[in-house]
């Protein structure tokens, strides 16, 4: 963590009213080394994206610091479902419609476990569904699919063959990961397909960012233990 | 000795908190969270989560005490409050949610009063707990010891 060049990191927009959330999300994502902007409602994030006729110097936005939307690459948004005003949902469907948005990933979170507002999510184009409160085994399935987006802008090369659930299999595990930690499918997926990736030197970033926060003393390897309530 | 002392009290502490369901796997979650570089996190979250509940809980107060009550703003107050207390491990608390919200459907007034109340004191009892808990941190931490890891 720490990077200086942003090109090496995700970015991430967060999107939840609730502020103990908004703080939880941060907090996670941060620990996977993404970068995080929060905002508290669905259209401070279309704003944010750039999507609604705004003045740039729009002040009532704690959370967006640059004022730039184009230089803020969004490699993932997360959000919350319920929302007052816009939902999660209307939020989803909203970056679907635009042409230059939708292929940015987008993860759905709810407090609740509604089979059919699920399935109306993912077939909206949500590329995950998180239950709350999101856990980081949760967050650790996100990079996959920021993945996509990164490999698009640099290359144009084989950004179909980056994430399928078959790479689950094939596990490199000449990284540090520690053996406790069950939740480490998706982390080593990662670790190969940024093998396979040829931006190297951001790769070299990306792997030590994953150490880090996978290294024993910052991570208690007891995952396993804490049953889901 | 001193700090062996506090700490094997933190540790008994902690356990029962977790063995009376005041706090579930959701707190060790944020306190796994917590490290170095964000040393504070778990006390910044529960002091937004105890704002947060107190607010509600005022604005439940309220809602409950007009002549017509308003018992979608009243879920909505009370869905509010299982989502935070959901978030930061307080069971007790998000346990009592889950009846009040049906009491909401039936439009009972009076259920939803007997809910507020059971609320407010779950709410009180894990606060109380909590503060004991950062109390006992701050000690050891004083004493120079180390805050110790517990499943």
């Amino acid at each position: 963590m720490g990077m200086a060049a942003t090109e090496s990191q995700f970015h991430v927009l967060a999107v939840d009213d609730s502020v103990i959330d908004r703080k939880l999300i941060e907090r996670l994502l941060k620990t996977s080394a993404c970068q995080v902007t929060t905002v508290d409602s669905g259209s401070k994030a279309l704003e944010f994206l750039g999507l609604q006729e705004h003045d740039k110097n729009q002040t009532n936005q704690p959370c967006v610091t640059l004022d730039n939307h184009q230089e803020a690459e969004i490699n993932l948004i997360i959000t919350d479902y319920c929302m007052p005003g816009m939902t999660g949902y209307d939020l989803l469907k909203k970056i679907k419609e635009s042409s230059s948005l939708r292929n940015i990933p987008v993860v759905i979170m709810s407090s609740e476990n509604v089979p059919s507002r699920i399935t109306r999510c993912l077939e909206e184009g949500a590329e995950e569904f998180f239950l709350k409160p999101v856990r980081l085994s949760d967050v650790n399935k996100l990079k996959p699919h920021m993945m996509k987006t990164k490999c698009k802008s640099h290359k144009q090369q084989q950004p179909e063959t980056i994430i399928t659930e078959t790479n689950q299999e094939s596990i490199d595990i000449a990284y540090v990961v520690p053996p406790q930690v069950p939740q480490t499918e998706s982390d080593n997926t990662v670790l190969q397909q940024q093998q396979q990736s040829q931006a190297n030197s951001n790769n070299k970033n990306k792997r030590k960012a994953l150490e880090e926060s996978l290294s024993p003393d910052r991570t208690r390897p007891r995952f396993s233990s804490l049953a889901a309530i | 000795m001193e700090v062996v002392q506090l700490q094997r009290s933190f540790v008994e502490y902690m356990d029962s908190l977790f063995r009376e369901g005041f706090l579930d796997a959701q707190f060790s979650q944020l306190q796994q969270l917590q490290d170095d570089s964000n040393p504070d996190f778990v006390v910044e979250v529960v002091s937004l989560f105890f704002e947060d509940s107190e607010r509600l809980l005022n604005d439940l107060t309220m809602a409950l005490d007009q002549p017509n009550v308003d018992f979608k703003q009243v879920d909505a107050h009370v869905h509010q409050l299982k989502g935070s207390s959901s978030s930061v491990g307080a069971q007790r608390v998000k346990n009592c949610c889950i009846p009040f919200r049906n009491c909401c459907e039936e439009q009972n007034t009076e259920a939803c009063l007997r809910c507020l109340q059971q609320i407010k004191q779950e709410y009180l009892l894990v606060k109380n707990k909590l503060q004991t808990l950062f109390d006992l941190e701050q000690q050891i931490v004083a004493a120079g010891g180390a805050i110790p890891m517990v499943q």
